[in-house]
């Protein structure tokens, strides 16, 4: 009877168990997903709240340079009294001058055709090392990562000894006689789109080259088969193919440009606006943190809301393909 | 065995020293680097014929229709089509369509777009395209399909678009490239007759190429043998199975049995070999050979008789013991070891449900043919 009763219960046990093993896979792989999410929570959402709670603050001179500060130092009804002195007087101010408005204007037209040229220049490159051997190709993807060993600030600085009036690329041109007179780049929008190019260019052609490299060629030669001359090919099969790494491109190298500071600042001179030198003007310079803290909200709705849009059109698009 | 003509009676143009050739291969080589792919082939298809190309991987049967076209183009040689050398003619400019191996149909398009493209390369009107399209669709089947992605549909499916697609600009020559390699078995032997059907209704010259000897045995007028990119033999399919010309082809193509000797004495009509053992066969149609000279006797399975006691009529009978015996339901093979040692594989059709004379394993057996049952090889 007990032997009996001890073989039928060895399989409930062992079920149990499963139940209990599944139930940790479950968590297990909620961990996983957890994790990226409570990384976001406290490393951007956040620090996020908190910029745009200052957003709403006044200035004033103290430490830190606005109030009110949201403290216990009053107690809980003190924190909460707080509360009554945030206002959106600072996005109205930004409305008010139109430095603002104009140093947006001006990075977004700056960064989509600085994208524009890092697509046409990164393409042909992505499209080559897609093509090359594939025993190449290893050291190819080398050479476009390669410049990322240095530091960023480096390279950018090292632009202005071949962009200056007698830089390297003056003396070049000036020796071989195809100009009479240095060409003034440095302090121009030109410099800031050769700066912007060169910079980003890696994050342009990985994507591309990444996409590029999953094209079956055959497809190609089908094209050419049924009576597709080699350009019409290209633009028939090749590009619409490569457009999810064309679009990945784009944002990687929009994004940030738009936001850029560092190469505007060394290579646009002082006359260059953009919304990333107007931002760090506000918050160094006039020590005006509610003010660089709106124009830095403002800055991510621009650059967060169109991408949304855009992304819920593809997600149904993709829907719609099924 | 009276004839080992082409199954279409009345179309047998490599027969008729007046037929116009279609497509010529003239000497030609491919080289990719120091590998030579092709080695000074020559080739002559017709119109209107089903030509399959047959060869292990690697052959240089690929090349070949690559270079047809236009993919490749010859190291040395010339292609002609229709009289027209076809040197520097690019593949976007050639009156020939291919089916990939891969089907390479363009994932971004419907099936309608897939079959359209061609179509709309050439410039023609808008309502002819719906209508050949809708022709198309209709060819293959695949009428509701037509805006479906090809992600969206199955491998037989995609195999059918591919098709419509490379025959909707009804090209001079269809190229078909392994066309039935990704289907099953079931849905691949489907498909060799509707590609016959397809083939004798638009009335097209079709180039196929395959590693599937039955494949080519079904469908082709003819096939060529390639090997290391030279042609072994040129023939129908009955021709390449009943008369191969070399060892290669006769092991290439389905079994073969191969009696190694010398030649013994020689008549008119009758050699006789002697095997390297002492166990000596007649046979016929051998071609006359210098007495002693190496000489192969190549016999199907199917033409050897087995038995258990000598047959009283025959020319050529041979002792030895059942050492395996393979029961596939519609035949049984046996394989017999011979007193001198050789394996020889004789097959069965059970015509009857019940054996006559039934053999077991170890059995003594006796395995027997007619002296005109195979051919001698002297390559």
């Amino acid at each position: 009877m007990s032997n009996a009763a001890v073989t039928a219960s060895a399989p409930a046990t062992n079920s149990d168990k499963s139940i209990l093993a599944r139930l940790g896979a479950a968590f297990v792989g909620r961990l996983v997903i957890i994790v990226p999410y409570v990384w976001l929570l406290f490393f951007f959402l956040v620090p996020f709240i908190i910029v745009f709670k200052i957003s709403l603050s006044q200035t004033a001179i103290a430490m830190p340079p606005y109030t009110p500060v949201l403290d216990f130092k009053d107690g809980i009804s003190g924190f909460f009294a707080g509360f009554g002195a945030l206002s959106f007087d600072n996005y109205a101010w930004l409305t008010q001058d139109a430095l603002y408005f104009n140093a947006y204007v001006t990075s977004v037209i700056i960064a989509a055709i600085s994208t524009v040229l890092t697509l046409i220049v990164g393409y042909p490159i992505a499209y080559g090392m897609a093509r090359a051997p594939a025993t190449i190709r290893p050291t190819l993807l080398m050479l476009v990562i390669l410049p990322f060993w240095t530091s960023f600030l480096i390279r950018v600085y090292a632009w202005i000894g071949i962009l200056k009036p007698e830089g390297l690329l003056n003396q070049l041109l000036l020796a071989t006689g195809i100009i009479s007179q240095p060409l003034i780049i440095l302090n121009t929008y030109t410099a800031i789109f050769i700066g912007i190019v060169y910079s980003y260019l890696p994050f342009m052609v990985l994507p591309l080259y990444s996409s590029l490299e999953k094209m079956d060629y055959s497809l190609i030669e089908a094209a050419k088969d049924l009576g597709c001359p080699p350009t019409s090919a290209f633009w028939k099969i090749t590009f619409p193919l490569s457009l999810p790494g064309v679009i990945a491109g784009c944002l990687l190298v929009f994004i940030p440009a738009v936001g850029e500071f560092v190469i505007p600042d060394l290579l646009g001179g002082s006359q260059t606006l953009m919304i990333g030198k107007t931002l760090w003007n506000e918050f160094f310079a006039n020590r005006d943190w509610p003010v660089s803290s709106a124009v830095a909200v403002i800055l991510l709705l621009l650059l967060t809301v169109p991408i949304m849009f855009f992304q819920q059109a593809q997600a149904r698009a993709q829907e719609q393909d099924k | 065995m009276k004839s080992l003509g082409s199954i279409r009676r009345d179309f047998a143009p490599w027969n008729d020293p007046n037929a116009k050739p279609y497509i010529q291969f003239d000497n030609v080589t491919k080289k990719f680097g120091d590998f030579t792919a092709v080695n000074n082939l020559s080739l002559t298809i017709f119109e209107r014929e089903f030509f399959a190309l047959l060869g292990a991987s690697g052959c240089g049967k690929s090349t070949l229709l690559r270079m047809l076209a236009g993919f490749e183009e010859p190291t040395a040689g010339r292609i002609l089509l229709d009289g027209q050398d076809l040197r520097g003619i690019p593949p976007y400019r050639r009156p020939v369509n291919m089916m990939f191996q891969s089907y390479a149909l363009f994932p971004h398009m419907t099936v309608e777009n897939n079959i359209a493209f061609g179509l709309k390369q050439d410039g023609m009107p808008k309502p002819e395209i719906a209508s050949r399209v809708a022709e198309m669709l209709k060819l293959v089947k695949l009428e509701q399909f037509a805006k479906r992605k090809p992600h969206q549909l199955s491998g037989g499916q995609r195999q059918r678009v591919a098709l419509a697609r490379s025959v909707a600009k009804r090209p001079k020559v269809l190229l078909l490239d392994e066309p039935l390699g990704a289907l099953d078995k079931k849905l691949r032997e489907e498909t060799q007759f509707e590609l016959m059907d397809l083939q004798q209704n638009l009335g097209l010259t079709f180039v196929v190429v395959t590693h599937d000897q039955e494949e080519a045995m079904t469908m082709a007028d003819r096939i060529a043998i390639i090997d290391k990119g030279e042609v072994m033999q040129v023939a129908t399919p009955a021709e390449v199975y009943e008369a191969p010309t070399s060892r290669f082809v006769a092991h290439f193509v389905g079994n073969v049995n191969m009696f190694e000797g010398k030649v013994a004495e020689q008549t008119a009509n009758t050699t006789r070999i002697a095997g390297s053992s002492g166990a000596q066969i007649v046979v016929d149609n051998a071609a006359k050979t210098a007495a002693g000279a190496d000489i192969v006797f190549a016999i199907r399975p199917e033409k050897i008789k087995i038995s258990s006691k000598k047959p009283a009529d025959a020319v050529n009978a041979l002792e030895g013991e059942v050492y395996d015996i393979a029961y596939l339901g519609d035949m049984t093979v046996f394989h017999v070891r011979l007193d001198d040692g050789q394996m020889v594989r004789a097959s069965t059709m059970n015509a009857a449900r019940i054996t006559e004379d039934p053999l077991s394993w170890n059995d003594r057996a006796w395995v027997s043919f007619r002296p005109d049952a195979g051919v001698v090889l002297t390559r």
